[in-house]
């Protein structure tokens, strides 16, 4: 049984996606990281993704470089991620992780995924690590309970999209443009037929992700995804100190959908 | 021509690029169709006469090959009286040996119907060698390269921009190589449908540390029957630099079958290994991922990947070949370092005693084997690739030996 079930299952009685919202741990600060999740939990996220702030994030565009830079330069640690699951947790939201593999390789792939349960987090998505060499980390989050949910590309072919659906467990991670974070002026074409073709692989429920920043666009893609993931959106209204507003917008904008169906 | 030279060998890795525990893929989802399909290509087009044949006929006519073998004895005089034999790749065209993997790479890339090829670049031969070969290929061409050598290698870059290559610093991270090689990588997953990522080294998923191993293979092919045509016997020691591994996996390979040959890499020592500032990534580094690949890395305890020291920015790299890392487990190379000062005297010890500027990459190589003629005594025979020439250097020799204008 996935432990993301209940925060879909619960979307589903509702007739619409759920909203999944990321932000780096560490960002603007360690403290700060802790408020803005809670803000995002409070004003209408159904998920967060925590993510970790890595060195050389390879599928991140600038927006969340950057950030990760600022976190890292202000001294964050591995050890800190799992305080601000914790807080999501006690906030009464639900957290996944969202990082790169090296980190988790360094932290010790057992260690991390007990840590992490240990802290509340339901699940684990890892944008660099395909289940072909993933043995040791299926055995890891089999082992602690936890969710983890790979990548599926508008480029995977159909024995892909089925061995990665297979892998997974919670939800699979669409990635609806070929290309790296970063919101976008209009949303990919490429997702709707990306969705229909993992369909055919898996009853799983399916998130989409990179380029939204609206709820115009959330609503877009809630016509036809489980989840609509934003995550450079939400470091840019940290920025702009608008996070509760971006929230509610896109919460509206998951809703929109279920609303003109 | 070596016509075997990109024929499978037992040393090639599985089916899915691991040797031993190293190598694999550890990339995103996106890359995984395009990584197949270069290796789908590869595995035709390395035993295909038609493909053979065009690229021996590239590395003849364009490069220049067979690349010399030369004698360097008052080099040697200072290792102890060993005999030292030198690798000439400074004599390929664009001035070390990446014109080897470019070229073969550049067949690839026409033969897989793309036409835009990006690059990363350190130093900048890479990214000359790739323009250079895009340039006759006519292939568009754009290089990564980051920011901070942008300006320690300006005339690479001038070099890179008249061949028609677009040249973007990178201004993120540490703004040197691996911050190229991220770039580069966000680049491929946006535009793979037309773009090839035509990768500077042995490094990266696979199958890039294989085919571009098998490219500069032709380097210990040649080396093996001129040294034992010049000094009638097995060399004693092979030394090359090792940065992301390219130049010695290739010259290493020449040897690999022959047990009485000790295969040496030598790593960016930078200030010393005792010191936060280093590149050695085989001597220091500790088991990661990086760019694709399972290799050791210079990384901190929580996995965050370290900025490399090096006066060379061909060697300034925190990660390396995952053969490299294979051939280190299993004894069949050793690896030690050289500091930025050994490198820099090396360098000065070969252009005053034999007439030959080397790359400061290379020079690594050299000081190398100084150390290691010392230890082998007169009846020591030893072969080191010199794997670049020096001329992009100069800036470098000049603020380190104080070479301007006498006032």
């Amino acid at each position: 049984m996935s432990r993301l079930d209940p925060v879909f299952s619960a979307c589903r009685a509702e007739s619409r996606a759920a909203l999944i919202g990321y932000l780096p741990a560490g960002y603007p600060t360690v403290e700060g990281s802790k408020d803005v999740l809670r803000t995002m939990v409070a004003s209408g996220c159904d998920l967060v993704e925590v993510g970790l702030p890595f060195s050389d994030p390879v599928m991140d565009g600038v927006t969340i470089q950057r950030a990760a830079e600022q976190a890292l330069r202000g001294g964050f640690r591995v050890r800190d991620l799992f305080g601000v699951v914790e807080s999501v947790a006690a906030a009464g939201g639900r957290a996944v992780v969202m990082t790169y593999w090296n980190p988790v390789l360094a932290y010790g792939v057992d260690r991390f995924a007990r840590d992490l349960a240990a802290a509340g987090g339901l699940g684990v998505i890892t944008p660099d690590l395909v289940p072909d060499e993933g043995a040791s980390w299926i055995e890891a989050t089999d082992a602690h309970d936890l969710d983890r949910i790979f990548l599926v590309a508008p480029s995977s072919t159909e024995e892909r999209i089925s061995l990665t659906a297979r892998s997974s467990r919670g939800f699979l991670y669409a990635t609806s443009v070929m290309g790296v974070t970063g919101a976008r002026d209009v949303v990919s074409s490429a997702a709707p037929a990306l969705v229909k073709r993992v369909r055919e692989h898996t009853d799983m429920p399916i998130g989409v992700g990179l380029g939204v920043r609206n709820g115009a666009q959330a609503a877009e893609l809630a016509a036809f995804a489980d989840g609509v993931i934003v995550g450079s959106a939400f470091v840019s209204a940290v920025q702009d100190g608008t996070v509760e507003a971006l929230t509610v917008d896109l919460a509206s904008g998951v809703r929109q959908a279920a609303a003109s169906v | 021509m070596a016509r075997g030279q990109l024929a499978p060998t037992p040393h090639d890795p599985d089916e899915r690029g691991h040797f031993g525990p190293w190598g694999g893929r550890f990339m995103p989802e996106a890359l995984i169709a395009a990584v197949d399909e270069l290796a789908a290509f590869y595995e035709k087009a390395r035993v295909d006469p038609e493909f053979l044949d065009e690229f021996a006929r590239l590395l003849r006519d364009f490069a220049g090959r067979p690349s010399l073998l030369t004698e360097a004895p008052k080099f040697a005089a200072h290792a102890g009286g060993a005999r030292i034999f030198l690798k000439r790749e400074d004599l390929n065209h664009t001035g070390s040996h990446k014109i080897n993997n470019v070229l073969g790479q550049a067949l690839l890339t026409k033969r897989m119907g793309k036409k835009r090829v990006i690059a990363e670049t350190g130093a900048g031969q890479h990214g000359v060698a790739t323009a250079t070969a895009c340039a006759l290929m006519g292939l568009d061409c754009v290089v990564y390269m980051g920011e901070v050598d942008t300006e320690r290698q300006a005339l690479n870059v001038a070099r890179m921009r008249l061949l028609g290559a677009r040249v973007i610093p990178v201004k993120t991270g540490s703004r040197t190589l691996k911050d190229a090689i991220n770039e580069a990588l966000r680049d491929w997953v946006a535009n793979v449908d037309d773009t090839h990522y035509l990768l500077g080294t042995a490094a990266g998923p696979h199958p890039f540390p294989v085919l571009v191993r098998d490219f500069h293979r032709i380097i210990g092919i040649e080396a093996r029957e001129q040294i034992l045509d010049k000094a009638g016997r097995l060399p004693d020691v092979v030394a090359a630099c090792v940065g992301g591994g390219s130049n010695a996996i290739g010259i290493f390979h020449g040897f690999i079958d022959d047990p009485s040959v000790r295969l040496v890499g030598l790593e960016p020592g930078g200030d010393g290994i005792d010191t936060a500032r280093h590149g050695a990534t085989l001597t220091a580094g500790t088991p990661g991922s990086l760019h694709g690949a399972m290799s050791y890395v210079l990384q901190d305890e929580d996995g965050q990947i370290a900025e490399a020291h090096s006066i060379s920015a061909g060697l300034d790299y925190p990660g390396v070949g995952p053969e490299h890392a294979f051939l280190k487990d299993s004894g069949r190379a050793e690896y030690r370092p050289v500091t930025d000062a050994q490198a820099m005297e090396a360098f000065a010890l070969l252009s005053r005693e034999e007439g030959i500027i080397p790359a400061v990459e290379s020079a690594h190589a050299l000081a190398g084997a100084l150390v290691l003629g010392r230890e082998l005594g007169p009846e020591g025979l030893i072969l080191v690739n010199l794997s670049g020439r020096g001329d992009k250097d100069m800036d470098t020799a000049i603020k380190w030996f104080g070479l301007g204008v006498e006032s």
